[in-house]
C-alpha cells in the first residue's frame, strides 16, 4: 500500500480529557428522541405558525365576524308614490319604533337595491289601499323582514292579538357562536396537527432514509413511536392552553368543565389522530403521496364533524356515520365538557369511539409499517 | 457458525427485487476481524444491496449471513450494539446541531463513546453547535461517520463514504478509517474509486452485475492482471480487430484493448515489448502519435475484467 499522509491523524493532536465511558439507561433513547423532536419543532417556524398561530387567528377572525351584536334593523325600501308616506307613518308608529331602516325610492332604484342585497324587503303600496311585499324566500333575513314588517303594519293599523304571548331573550356566554366555535377549532387543530405532526414527520424521515439509519442501531422501535406520540401530547397541552385562553380572555367564554377532563379528552384525541396519522403514513415513500392520502382521510371530517356549524343539519340517515367519525366524537366531547361541564363518566361512548379509532389504527399501522 | 474468527461471512447471497431485478447473484465473502475490506464496482453492481443485507437492513432472497458468528434472525438486538453503519444516502435532521445528532445516536447504545471525543477525532469540534443543515458536504459525510463511530463498534460499514468529497476531505476520512482499524476494528466499505480501494483496503472484491469477478489484495489483483506495466499509444491509420490482434502477439504482452483510438497493452517486460512495438509500427507503415508507459493500477484490473465481461453480454 502506498500511503501519502500530508495530514497528521486526528488522534495525535491534543485530545480533550477523555470522559469516562457512560452507560445508557433504559429510557435514554426515548428521552433523546423526544428532546430531539421538540427541538426540531421549536426550530421550525412553519410548525409554530400552523400549529399555534393559525388556529388562534382563525378563532379570532371568526369570533369577530360572528360576534353577537344587537340584531341589525332590517333595511326596507318603500316604492315612492302617493301612499308611500302612509307606510312610513305606520311603520314609525308601530310598537317598536326604529325597528326598521326605512328608505323611500323610485321603483327602479328600489328593485335594483333589493337585487343587490341592499334592502331586505320592498314595500309597494297597491291600488286597493293595501301593500304588496316583494321578498326572497331563499334569504332568511328577507323572510324575517317580511314577517316583522307585516306584524308592525298590522298592529299599527289596529290588529288585536287574540293569544297572549311572551318572549325572553337569551345570549348568555355558552350559547354564542364563538362558544360553539372554539371547541370545534380545538378538535380540528388536534386532528390537523396530529395527522401532519406524525404522518408527515414519518414519511419525511423515511424518504430521507433516516428511519433506515435508526433501525441500523439498537434503538427500540416502540420507543421511537412513543417519543413521536409524546411530542404530540406536549403540543396538545399548548394548543389547548392557547385556544382556551383566547376564548376566556378575548371572548369572555366560560369554561364549565374541569381542566383535567379537557386535557384527558384532548389526549384521547391526540392519541386517536396520532394512530390514524401513523396508519396513513405506514407505507408511503413520498411526501406527495402521503399528503394526498392525508387530505383524503381528513376531508370527510372537515365537512361532517361539526367544526364550524352543527352537523344536525345533515340528513338523519347519515347521522350514525357522522357520529362514528373520530373528530365528531372529539368535538362533541369537548363541547359537552367545556360548554356544559358534563362529567367524563357521561362521555364514555365518545371516548370509546376515539380509543377504538386510535387503537385499531395503531395495531394495523405497526403491522404494516415500513421502516426502510 | 463455522469459523469463529470471521467478522463477516456470507454464503451464496442472492437478492431479487420485485421478482425480476437480480441485484445480487450468489455472493460469497469472508472478512476477518481487523481487516479493511472493500467492495469495488460500477453503479448498479449491487454493492449497496449487499452491504445492507450484511447490515441486517434488507432481507436476502436466499443465502446466509454471519456477523461474528451470529445470524440476524437469532440475535438482532445484540448484534446492533456491535455495528457502526453509514448508509449511502441518509439525510440527518437539518435542524439539530452536530452534537445533538451524535448524542442522539449515542443514546441508543448501551455503552457509547463520549460524543466530544468522537467529534474531536472527526475534526467536528468547531462545528459542534452548528445546525446539520449548515454543514458542507464533506462535514456531513464526516458527521455520518461520527454517528457510526460513537457506538464504539467492532465492525464499521461504510457505503461510499467519500463520494462527492474533494481530495483533501477524502484523505481526512481515510485517516479516520485507518485509525479505527489500528485499534482493532473491522471495516467493510464500498467505493468506486480505485485509488481509494488501493490505498485503504487490505483486501477487496470487484463486484459486477451482482457477482464477485475478482478478489484479493490490491497488489495481488494487479499481479494477476499479468503485467505490472501498461503501455498506451496511438498510431495513424485505421485500427481494427486485426491490428489489435497484432499488438497482442508482441513479445511479453499479456493483453491488449482499445479505447477511442488509444491502444493499451498490459506488459510484463518493457525492454522486450517496446522495441517489438516500434518494429511493428514500422512494418505497418504507420506513424506513432503518442506513447506512454506507467505502473498498472486497479483501474486496469477493473477495465480489463469488466471490459471482457461487458463484451460478452
Ligand atoms: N429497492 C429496489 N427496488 C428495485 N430495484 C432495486 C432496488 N434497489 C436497488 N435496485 C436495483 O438493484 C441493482 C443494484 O443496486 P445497488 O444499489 O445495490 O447498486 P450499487 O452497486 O450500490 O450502485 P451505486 O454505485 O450506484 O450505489 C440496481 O440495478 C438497482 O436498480
Ligand atoms: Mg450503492
Amino acid at each position: 500500500m502506498s500511503i501519502a499522509e500530508p495530514i497528521p491523524p486526528a488522534e495525535l493532536k491534543a485530545k480533550p480529557p477523555a470522559s469516562p465511558a457512560k452507560r445508557n439507561r433504559r429510557w435514554a433513547g426515548y428521552t433523546h428522541l423526544l428532546m430531539a423532536r421538540m427541538k426540531e419543532l421549536k426550530r421550525e417556524p412553519e410548525v409554530i405558525f400552523w400549529v399555534f398561530v393559525f388556529p388562534l387567528l382563525l378563532a379570532f377572525g371568526l369570533g369577530i365576524a360572528f360576534r353577537n351584536k344587537p340584531a341589525d334593523a332590517p333595511p326596507v325600501v318603500i316604492v315612492a308614490g302617493p301612499r308611500a308616506q302612509d307606510a312610513v307613518a305606520l311603520l314609525e308608529h308601530s310598537p317598536q319604533p326604529g325597528a326598521f331602516k326605512i328608505q323611500v325610492q323610485d321603483a327602479d332604484t328600489a328593485l335594483r337595491g333589493f337585487r343587490l342585497g341592499k334592502y331586505d324587503l320592498v314595500i309597494e303600496p297597491d291600488a286597493q289601499g293595501g301593500f304588496q311585499y316583494r321578498y326572497d324566500p331563499a334569504r332568511p333575513e328577507s323572510t324575517l323582514a317580511r314577517a316583522q314588517v307585516d306584524d308592525a303594519l298590522q298592529t299599527a293599523s289596529g290588529r288585536h292579538d287574540v293569544l297572549e304571548t311572551k318572549a325572553v331573550t337569551s345570549s348568555d356566554p355558552g350559547s354564542r357562536y364563538i362558544d360553539f366555535l372554539i371547541p370545534g377549532l380545538l378538535g380540528m387543530n388536534l386532528m390537523n396537527s396530529g395527522m401532519w405532526g406524525i404522518g408527515f414527520a414519518l414519511v419525511d424521515m423515511r424518504q430521507r432514509k433516516l428511519l433506515k439509519r435508526f433501525v441500523g442501531t439498537p434503538m427500540r422501535r416502540g420507543d421511537f413511536l412513543l417519543a413521536l406520540l409524546s411530542s404530540r401530547l406536549v403540543l396538545m397541552l399548548i394548543e389547548i392552553g392557547l385556544l382556551l385562553t383566547l376564548g376566556v380572555v378575548v371572548f369572555h367564554m366560560k369554561v364549565m368543565g374541569s381542566l383535567f377532563s379537557i386535557v384527558l379528552l384532548g389526549s384521547a384525541g391526540a392519541v386517536a389522530f396520532g394512530g390514524i396519522g401513523l396508519l396513513t403514513a405506514s407505507r408511503a415513500q413520498k411526501i406527495e403521496s402521503v399528503s394526498g392520502l392525508m387530505n383524503l382521510v381528513m376531508m370527510p371530517m372537515w365537512i361532517f364533524s361539526g367544526v364550524f356549524f352543527s352537523y344536525e343539519r345533515f340528513p338523519a340517515m347519515i347521522q350514525p356515520l357522522i357520529k362514528a367519525l373520530p373528530l365528531t366524537a372529539l368535538n362533541d366531547a369537548l363541547r359537552a365538557s367545556i360548554l356544559e361541564g358534563r362529567p367524563l363518566s357521561h362521555q364514555w361512548p365518545r371516548l370509546l369511539v376515539l380509543i377504538l379509532w386510535g387503537g385499531i389504527s395503531f395495531v394495523l399501522a405497526v403491522r404494516w409499517f415500513r421502516w426502510t | 457458525m463455522s469459523s469463529m474468527a470471521a467478522a463477516i461471512q456470507c454464503r451464496d447471497l442472492r437478492k431479487t427485487y420485485d421478482g425480476k431485478v437480480e441485484a445480487v447473484r450468489g455472493l460469497n465473502l469472508e472478512i476477518q476481524a481487523g481487516e479493511c475490506f472493500g467492495l469495488l464496482g460500477p453503479n448498479g453492481a449491487g454493492k449497496t444491496t449487499t452491504i445492507e443485507i450484511l447490515e441486517g437492513l434488507l432481507e436476502p432472497t436466499s443465502g446466509e449471513v454471519f456477523i461474528l458468528g451470529h445470524t440476524w434472525r437469532e440475535n438482532e438486538r445484540e448484534m446492533r450494539e456491535w455495528l457502526g453503519i453509514s448508509l449511502q444516502e441518509t439525510r440527518l435532521s437539518e435542524k439539530l446541531t452536530v452534537r445533538e445528532t451524535v448524542e442522539l445516536f449515542a443514546s441508543f447504545y448501551r455503552e457509547p463513546r463520549s460524543s466530544d471525543e468522537v467529534l474531536h477525532e472527526l475534526q467536528l469540534t468547531e462545528k459542534a453547535d452548528s445546525w446539520v443543515g449548515k454543514l458542507s458536504g464533506g462535514q456531513k459525510q464526516r458527521l455520518a461517520v461520527a454517528t457510526a463511530l460513537v457506538c464504539n463498534p467492532k465492525i464499521l460499514f461504510l457505503d461510499e463514504p467519500t463520494t462527492g468529497l474533494d481530495p483533501q476531505s477524502r484523505r481526512q476520512l481515510w485517516d479516520i478509517i485507518r485509525a479505527f482499524q489500528r485499534k482493532g476494528g473491522t471495516v467493510l466499505l464500498t467505493t468506486h474509486y480505485m485509488d481509494e480501494a488501493e490505498r485503504l483496503c487490505d483486501r477487496l472484491a470487484i463486484v459486477d452485475h451482482g457477482q464477485i469477478i475478482a478478489e484479493g489484495s490490491p497488489s495481488d489483483l494487479i499481479e494477476r492482471l499479468g503485467g505490472h506495466h501498461v503501455v498506451e499509444f496511438s498510431v495513424t491509420g485505421n485500427s481494427d480487430g486485426a491490428a489489435l490482434e497484432a499488438w497482442r502477439k508482441l513479445p511479453s504482452v499479456e493483453s491488449a484493448r482499445e479505447d477511442d483510438g488509444l491502444v493499451a497493452l498490459n506488459v510484463q517486460e518493457l525492454h522486450l515489448a517496446i522495441p517489438a512495438l516500434l518494429d511493428e509500427v514500422k512494418r505497418q507503415e504507420s506513424e506513432l502519435l503518442s506513447l506512454t508507459t506507467r505502473q498498472a493500477s486497479l483501474e486496469d484490473v477493473f477495465v480489463r475484467l469488466t471490459g471482457r465481461h461487458l463484451r460478452e453480454q
